[in-house]
């Protein structure tokens, strides 16, 4: 009889209004893992049915975007690049920096892209910002493509202005691309957390990126007279600044790198997921009613 | 046998008005309250949720002290009126939303069907949602490969089965969507009103499926419906919820009975109040009452034997000085009887009565209810509405020495008569 009671009690889920503050249920994510991924394959196809060129978009955005820079920050206001080439210093900037912003702009606005399904069915919330992470590491890659090929042109063909100086920074790209995942990540999930019941935030976020990308050296060296002029320290305190300026300190070897300021980015962003973990938390379970 | 569900003490509270704008300061008013350990300010115990009484407070609570176990293979259909919890229930079963307070304990897998085709996505075709849709109702990879074939056969569209879903019919989309929820095999499965979409044909199609699932294959199925024909076939316990509160938990038929005589029976006479009016811009119903037309107090009892008298109070605001009105007589479960009208006199502006009787001695006894219409003599639309009143008859002779009821939804006098010592041919 008590054998029978014991295994009376052992419920597989339970449905109570109280809650641990950090537990992400990582378990039932990984049970849904298939979604997942075919999550990641809906947002690729889905984005480019019915156009012309389809994927070949990856590779047109950044390269556009690369000549404006050129033309806007090159030619007219003449920020110096720390002796790179602007095709490669503004290419790779704008990479890193696309790769940033999407993750943070598509997770801001989950709640409220998804209140549709998520009013209808559960599955564990966390898996939507996962597969943009995802899907946005597939993009970056693909364009890193391109990015190489620019650069062995610049190797082979105009060795005379460019000499590739890769350091063993470079083997510390996988971190400072889950460094910026986890920033982009934790950003967004805290403004989407909040625009489910404060809607002004969703205004913010589009100009607010748009201001971050300035206040970050993608079209500019951080370690440079210019900079330091104009706005002293005060940009070194970007997180995102000690990362792009590894990534370049380990593609060109010469951005400007240490080891307790990359220790200070993260130590941004583990403040910011934990933020971000309580929020999205508390969110998920009741946003359904207030949206 | 072993419990699938156990919900204790379940309540939902939501906060009513305009949600999510200005209630900073409310928000900061709740936290301040928790800090200093006392009751939220917004939150008070015991408001009912009745969305017809119209209280002061802007919180109500949709589900109020819930208590109820599930046992493993029951089929539980779950009724009530509009508004009574029977969705918000199923929200907090399929962990849509979190409950304000008791819990929930569930054993095995749960899939919700609350809608169908959740997450199609248009520009994808049809195999890829079947995939994407399966997926998020919680099947896996290899489950959805290995079912793949049966579910497109079962969805009949096999032949657009790789075209975009945005090409299909608005059919073929629900076909589809079904035949991926119907193919899921969780140990718990929550359905909702999904049937009501869709043709006859199908709709019968979804109900067989349903059907098996919880007989053939022992599955739990929670079904919340307002047809009551389909939860007393598919399903052998009922939940009645009412203003979110649990009425009664059962047998099906005693549930659903139980369901249609309080909902019924508190219509014989409808009021318009200063809150509530009755009518529209055309049309005011003062009062729509059933009496019993056999007796000198109206609001007696109706017997078998008596005259049923519909009596409309009502006031006509159109140009004309007369209007047709009609009903529907139906039973309780929403089966036509039969219907009645005719063009009356009714000059604009002053209260008029209308009156109709069903003579004696030709319903049976049952619950009754009327949908009522009203249209201008040109026979346009002016006012209707479904179940106005309600109301039910009894055999109080029978009743005394219960043979039994008899079958039928009407119960006419029909003359019987013998002749004896008639040659036949037989």
């Amino acid at each position: 009889m008590s054998a029978n009671a014991e295994s009376q009690e052992q419920w597989d889920v339970v449905i109570e209004p109280d809650y641990p503050l950090f537990n992400l249920r990582l378990r039932e994510v990984w049970n849904y893992r298939d979604l997942l991924w075919i999550l990641v394959f809906r947002n690729f196809v889905a984005q480019y049915k019915q156009t012309l060129l389809g994927p070949v978009w990856f590779f047109i955005q950044p390269m556009l975007t690369t000549l404006t820079f050129m033309v806007i920050f090159g030619a007219i206001a003449q920020i110096p690049t720390g002796g790179i080439p602007q095709p490669l210093f503004y290419l790779s900037g704008v990479v890193i920096w696309t790769y940033f912003s999407d993750c943070l702009v598509k997770t801001s606005t989950v709640f409220k892209d998804n209140a549709g399904v998520f009013g209808k069915v559960y599955f564990p919330r966390l898996i939507i910002p996962l597969s943009i992470i995802v899907s946005n590491l597939i993009k970056f890659a693909l364009q890193s493509v391109l990015f190489l090929l620019v650069l062995l042109y610049y190797v082979y063909f105009k060795g005379d202005v460019f000499q590739l100086h890769t350091t063993s920074f470079l083997f510390m790209l996988p971190v400072f691309l889950l460094l910026m995942a986890l920033l982009g990540l934790s950003l967004g999930m805290i403004i989407s957390s909040l625009t489910t019941k404060y809607r002004d935030l969703a205004f913010l976020v589009a100009f607010g990126v748009q201001l971050l990308m300035y206040a970050t050296p993608v079209v500019y060296p951080l370690d440079s007279e210019r900079v330091r002029n104009l706005a002293g320290n005060f940009l070194q305190w970007n997180p995102l600044a000690p990362i792009f300026e590894g990534v370049r300190k380990g593609l060109f070897g010469t951005g400007f790198f240490e080891w307790w300021y990359f220790g200070y980015a993260v130590a941004v962003t583990v403040v910011l997921m934990f933020i971000a973990i309580i929020v999205f938390n508390k969110v998920e379970r009741n946003f359904i009613d207030t949206v | 046998m072993s419990k699938a569900i156990e919900v204790s003490h379940l309540s939902k509270l939501y906060r009513l008005g305009a949600i999510g704008t200005g209630n900073l300061s409310h928000d900061f008013q709740r936290w301040f309250a928790k800090v200093r350990g006392k009751e939220d300010p917004y939150m008070v115990i015991g408001k009912q949720n009745n969305r017809e009484a119209g209280g002061k407070n802007d919180v109500v609570y949709s589900l109020n002290d819930i208590s109820f176990t599930i046992n493993q293979g029951d089929s539980v259909g779950i009724i009530g009126r509009n508004g009574a919890g029977k969705s918000t229930l199923l929200k907090v079963l399929s962990r849509i939303t979190s409950p304000t307070s008791g819990s929930v304990k569930v054993r095995g897998r749960v899939a919700s069907l609350l809608e169908v085709g959740t997450g199609f996505h248009p520009e994808l075709s049809g195999r890829e949602n079947i995939y994407l849709n399966g997926s998020i109702l919680g099947m896996r990879r290899h489950e959805i490969t290995s079912k793949l074939d049966e579910i497109i056969e079962f969805s009949g569209v096999e032949r657009y089965i790789d075209t975009p879903v945005k090409r299909y019919s608005s059919g073929m989309y629900v076909r589809l969507a079904f035949a991926v929820a119907a193919h899921l095999e969780p140990e718990i499965l929550i359905v909702d009103e999904v049937l009501a979409v869709g043709d006859a044909e199908f709709q019968k199609k979804c109900l067989g499926k349903m059907n098996q699932v919880s007989t053939s294959e022992g599955r739990t199925v929670l079904f919340v419906s307002h047809n009551l024909t389909a939860v007393e076939t598919l399903c052998n316990q009922g939940i009645y919820l009412d203003m979110g509160r649990l009425a009664m938990q059962g047998p099906t038929l005693d549930v659903v009975r139980e369901y249609v005589s309080r909902d019924l029976l508190a219509r014989r006479v409808v009021q318009s109040t200063e809150s509530k009016k009755l009518g529209n811009e055309h049309i005011t119903i003062v009062e729509a009452a059933i009496e019993n037309g056999s007796s000198e107090t109206p609001s007696d009892i109706i017997d078998i034997s008596s005259d049923v008298r519909l009596k409309i109070t009502l006031i006509n605001h159109t140009k004309d000085h007369h209007l047709s009105v009609g009903f529907d007589l139906k039973t309780a479960k929403e089966e036509v009887v039969f219907g009645s009208g005719g063009k009356l006199h009714s000059p604009p502006g002053m209260p008029t009565v209308f009156t109709c009787i069903i003579p004696g001695n030709f319903l049976n006894d049952d619950l009754y209810q009327m949908d009522i219409y009203f249209h201008t003599p040109g026979m346009s639309k002016l006012f209707a509405q479904r179940s106005m009143v309600s109301f039910e008859i009894k055999d109080q002779a029978r009743e005394n020495g219960f043979l039994g009821k008899i079958n039928g939804m009407i119960r006419p006098q029909l003359q019987w008569a013998s002749s004896a010592g008639i040659k036949t041919t037989a």
